[in-house]
C-alpha cells in the first residue's frame, strides 16, 4: 500500500447525474422521490458498488468470523471540504477505519449518512464521492449502507459526513487505556501537525516554499501487521484533534497512569514547526488524521518499531516515551532543553495569539 | 528551524545556567516584563534553572490580560449589533466582560471574525461596504503600529465602515507605576523584545536612572531569556543599573523608526485603565482627532460604558509581580482556562494559565 491512495477507474468516470440539469443539490433530492432515488442509484449505489449495498434492503446484513465485534461513529463537518492531501470525503472514511484499527479490528465495512445543504454543487458531491469510494477501496472496506438528507440552504455547510464502521477483533488482546502498564514503552508513528496545519494554511491563506499535506490516510493496514506479528499491543490512540498531548493525557487519566515523553524525540516537520510558531500554536496539540501512538511491552518495543518503520505510514515512527508509575494520572516531558514539566489539556481549541 | 534552534539549544542553556549560579551571590528579585517570556519561562522550566536565590515576578506585559473589563463590554455591545463585522485577534474572544466573551457573542449569531492583522479587517470592509466593520485594536507598542497602518490606509482610500476599538496601552508607564508602588520588589526588569523592536530603548534609560534599577532587552527563547538573566543578574551584583540590549539579532536602539512614526501621525498618548491595576496615566495611545472617523468608541457612542471586575480576582497583583497566581484564593478551582474570572486566565501568555498548564494545581513542578 502506498502512502496515498492512487486514483482508481472511479476518478476518470463522469458525474453520472446530469449536470446540466441539476448542477446543485435540491430540496427535492431528498424529498424520497424520483429526484432522490436518481441520486442514491446513480451516485451513491454505482460509485460504491458491493454485495452488500445492491441488496438495497434496509440495511446490510454481514457475515463474520468468529471473535468480537467493533462498532465506532463519527461526523465530519470540515472547512474547507478540500485540502492539500484529502478532503471531507476521504477524512470521513480514514476516520472510522483508523477508529476501529484503534480497537484491533480488522475494518469490516462502514455506512454513510450524508447531510446535503440546498445548493450544493453536484460536481463537488461527486468528487467527494468517488473519494469515499477510492479511501474505502485502499482500507479494504465496503461502505454497505447509508442515507440522504437535504437542508434548506444556509442550514448546512456544504456537505456533512457521517460514517459509522464495524471491524472484527481476532486476537484475543484487551486494547484499552486500562491496559498500559508501568514500564511500557511508547511508539509514535510519524511527524505530528501535519493535518491541522495544512487545513489552517488553507483557510488562512498561509503558504509554504513546499506545499504542505494533511497526513490523513488509513492506519488499519500497518496496525494489523503488529498484531499479526503478535506484539502484545497494551493500547493504541490515533491522534486527532487535540493532537498527541490530548490523546496521551486521556490515556494517562483513564489508565491512572503517569505516561513521560521526550520533546526531542518527537518529529515535527520544519513547515509545521515554522507556522506553529508563526502562529502562537504548540505542534503536539495540532491535529493529525494519519497518526497514532501504540503501547508495548519493552520487550516488544524494538521488533514493533521494525514492523512500524516497514511500512509507509510508519517510516518515520520512533520511541517517544514510557509509561513511568502507577497511580497518578499525569503526562510529563522532558523539554529540549532538558528541564521536565507537565503536559496539560488545553481547555477549548488553539487560538492565534496577538504578538 | 534556522534562528529557533540555537535559542532552544541544551547546552548553550546549561553553560548560562552554570554562569549565572557563578555570579550570583546575593538574593535578588527580577520582573519579565511581557507575557510571551513568562509563557516561555514556565513552559521550559527555566525558573528551575536558576539558583533558589533569584525570585522571577511575572509582569503586566500580556496584552489580553491588561484590557480592562469595560472595553471588552464594548467589545461585546459593538459585536452584538447585526450591522457589524467584529474582527479581533483569536485570544481577545474568550475574555470574560461584566457578563459574557465574545465567543458567546458570536454563538448567538454575530458576526465575528478571528483575523491575524487590522489589514484584514480593512479587507472586509472594502469587500462588505454596505455594513460596519470594527477591527478590536488591542496590545502594546508591538501592535500599534498595525492598527496605525490600519486606520492610514483606510483614511487614504476614503474607507468610511472600517472603525477600531482601541485599547493599546505602552510599557514604560507600566513599568514605573511598578517601581513607585510601595509595595515594589521588583530589582531588576527583562524588557520585552519585541515592544522594544518596535520602540527601541532609550525611553527605558531614564527610568534605569531615576529608580537605580538594571534593564535588559530580552528576546523569547529559553537560551534568550537566559542570556538576559545572566546580564541583569551581574548587573545588579556590580551595583550597576544600565540598560543593555540582549536580543541584538532583532532590537536596535532607536527601533525601528518608521513604524514609531506611523504610529505618532495616527495616535496620541492618553490616560488608560489597566484590568486589576486602575487608572496610569499616559499609559495608553488613543485615535488622535484627525482621525476620530475611525475610532469605534465614538462612532458608537460608547465612552461613558463603565464596568466591575470580579472582586476576588487578584489579576492586579499578579500582573503588579506582587503575588504568584498560586497565592490566589480562587486558583485552579472558581478560576480555571474553562471558566476564567481574570484575564491572565485567559490567554496562554497570562501568567495564571501558564501556571495551570504547565505546574498544575497539587502536582509536581
Amino acid at each position: 500500500m502506498k502512502d496515498k491512495p492512487t486514483s482508481n477507474p472511479a476518478s476518470v468516470l463522469s458525474c453520472p447525474i446530469p449536470i446540466q440539469q441539476y448542477p446543485y443539490v435540491l430540496s427535492a433530492h431528498g424529498g424520497g422521490g424520483k429526484l432522490m432515488h436518481d441520486l442514491v442509484q446513480r451516485m451513491f449505489v454505482s460509485t460504491f458498488k458491493n454485495p452488500e449495498l445492491q441488496t438495497e434492503h434496509d440495511g446490510a446484513v454481514v457475515a463474520v468470523s468468529q471473535g468480537r465485534l467493533a462498532f465506532t461513529t463519527d461526523s465530519y463537518v470540515i472547512s474547507p471540504l478540500f485540502f492539500p492531501g484529502g478532503d471531507i470525503g476521504s477524512l470521513a472514511v480514514h476516520g472510522t477505519v483508523n477508529d476501529l484499527a484503534m480497537c484491533g479490528a480488522r475494518p469490516l465495512c462502514l455506512s454513510a449518512g450524508f447531510i446535503l445543504e440546498e445548493g450544493f454543487a453536484m460536481k463537488d458531491l461527486w468528487r467527494v464521492v468517488v473519494s469515499m469510494q477510492e479511501a474505502a477501496q485502499t482500507a479494504s472496506v465496503h461502505i454497505v449502507t447509508g442515507d440522504t438528507k437535504v437542508v434548506e440552504k444556509g442550514k448546512g455547510d456544504g456537505v456533512f459526513i457521517n460514517t459509522a464502521g464495524v471491524g472484527v477483533i481476532e486476537h484475543d488482546l484487551e486494547i484499552v487505556p486500562t491496559s498500559i502498564r508501568e514500564g511500557d514503552v511508547i511508539l509514535l508513528s510519524g511527524d505530528v501537525g501535519r493535518h491541522g496545519i495544512a487545513i489552517m494554511a488553507v483557510r488562512e491563506g498561509l503558504e509554504f516554499e513546499t506545499p504542505l499535506e494533511s497526513d490523513c490516510a488509513p492506519v488499519a493496514d500497518v496496525v494489523m501487521r503488529l498484531l499479526d506479528a503478535g506484539i502484545g499491543v497494551h493500547c493504541m490512540r490515533d491522534l486527532t484533534r487535540g493532537g498527541l498531548s490530548s490523546a496521551l493525557i486521556e490515556i494517562a487519566e483513564k489508565a491512572n497512569m503517569h505516561i513521560h515523553i521526550e520533546e526531542e524525540d518527537i518529529p515535527v516537520t520544519s513547515e509545521v514547526r515554522g507556522a506553529c510558531e508563526m502562529l502562537g500554536f504548540d505542534p503536539l496539540y495540532v491535529a493529525n488524521e494519519g497518526r497514532f501512538v501504540v503501547f508495548v511491552p519493552a520487550d516488544s518495543a524494538h521488533q514493533a518499531l521494525t514492523i512500524l518503520n516497514s511500512h509507509p505510514l510508519g517510516r518515520d515512527g520512533c520511541i517517544i516515551g514510557h509509561v513511568s508509575a502507577e497511580g497518578r494520572s499525569l503526562v510529563t516531558m522532558t523539554s529540549k532543553i532538558g528541564t521536565r514539566r507537565i503536559v496539560d489539556m488545553l481547555s477549548g481549541e488553539q487560538l492565534p495569539r496577538i504578538c | 528551524m534556522k534562528f529557533v534552534d540555537e535559542y532552544r539549544d541544551p547546552q548553550s542553556a546549561r553553560q548560562l545556567q552554570r554562569a549565572i549560579a557563578a555570579v550570583t551571590t546575593r538574593a535578588w528579585t527580577i520582573m519579565e516584563i511581557c507575557g510571551g517570556q513568562t509563557h516561555a519561562i514556565v513552559k521550559y522550566g527555566i525558573d528551575e534553572l536558576l539558583p533558589d536565590t533569584i525570585t522571577l515576578v511575572h509582569g503586566p506585559g500580556c496584552p489580553v490580560c491588561v484590557t480592562p473589563v469595560e472595553m471588552i463590554d464594548k467589545a461585546i455591545r459593538i459585536a452584538s449589533r447585526p450591522d457589524v463585522i467584529f474582527c479581533s485577534f483569536g485570544d481577545m474572544l474568550r475574555v470574560p466582560g461584566s457578563s459574557e466573551d465574545l465567543f458567546s457573542v458570536k454563538a448567538k449569531g454575530g458576526d465575528v471574525r478571528i483575523v491575524y492583522s487590522p489589514l484584514d479587517a480593512l479587507a472586509a470592509a472594502r469587500e462588505n461596504p454596505d455594513r460596519q466593520v470594527v477591527f478590536f485594536g488591542v496590545g502594546f507598542e508591538t501592535t500599534a503600529p498595525t492598527t496605525a497602518m490600519a486606520i492610514e490606509q483606510a483614511h487614504q482610500l476614503g474607507i468610511k465602515n472600517l472603525s477600531l476599538l482601541i485599547s493599546h496601552v505602552l510599557v514604560p508607564p507600566a513599568m514605573e507605576a511598578i517601581l513607585s508602588s510601595p509595595e515594589n520588589r521588583v530589582q531588576g526588569f527583562l524588557a520585552a523584545g519585541h515592544v522594544c523592536t518596535v520602540m527601541g530603548y532609550t525611553e527605558y534609560e531614564p527610568i534605569a536612572d531615576r529608580y537605580r534599577v538594571p534593564i535588559v532587552v530580552t528576546g523569547f527563547e529559553p537560551v534568550d531569556i537566559l542570556q538576559g538573566l545572566y546580564l541583569c543578574v551581574k548587573q545588579l551584583e556590580d551595583g550597576r543599573t544600565e540598560v543593555e540590549n540582549a536580543y541584538a539579532r532583532v532590537v536596535r536602539r532607536q527601533g525601528n523608526q518608521p513604524a514609531r512614526e506611523l504610529i505618532q501621525k495616527i495616535f496620541c498618548v492618553v490616560r488608560r485603565k489597566w484590568r486589576g491595576i486602575g487608572d496610569i496615566s499616559g499609559s495608553g495611545l488613543g485615535v488622535r482627532e484627525e482621525y476620530e472617523a475611525f475610532d469605534a468608541e465614538k462612532k458608537f457612542d460608547l465612552q461613558d460604558l463603565e464596568a466591575q471586575e470580579p472582586p476576588e480576582c487578584i489579576a492586579g497583583l499578579v500582573l503588579q509581580g506582587a503575588k504568584r497566581p498560586q497565592e490566589c484564593p480562587v486558583f485552579a478551582t472558581r478560576c480555571t482556562p474553562e471558566h476564567p474570572l481574570g484575564a491572565p486566565m485567559v490567554s496562554a501568555e497570562g501568567a495564571c494559565a501558564a501556571y495551570y498548564r504547565y505546574r498544575n494545581v497539587g502536582q509536581e513542578s
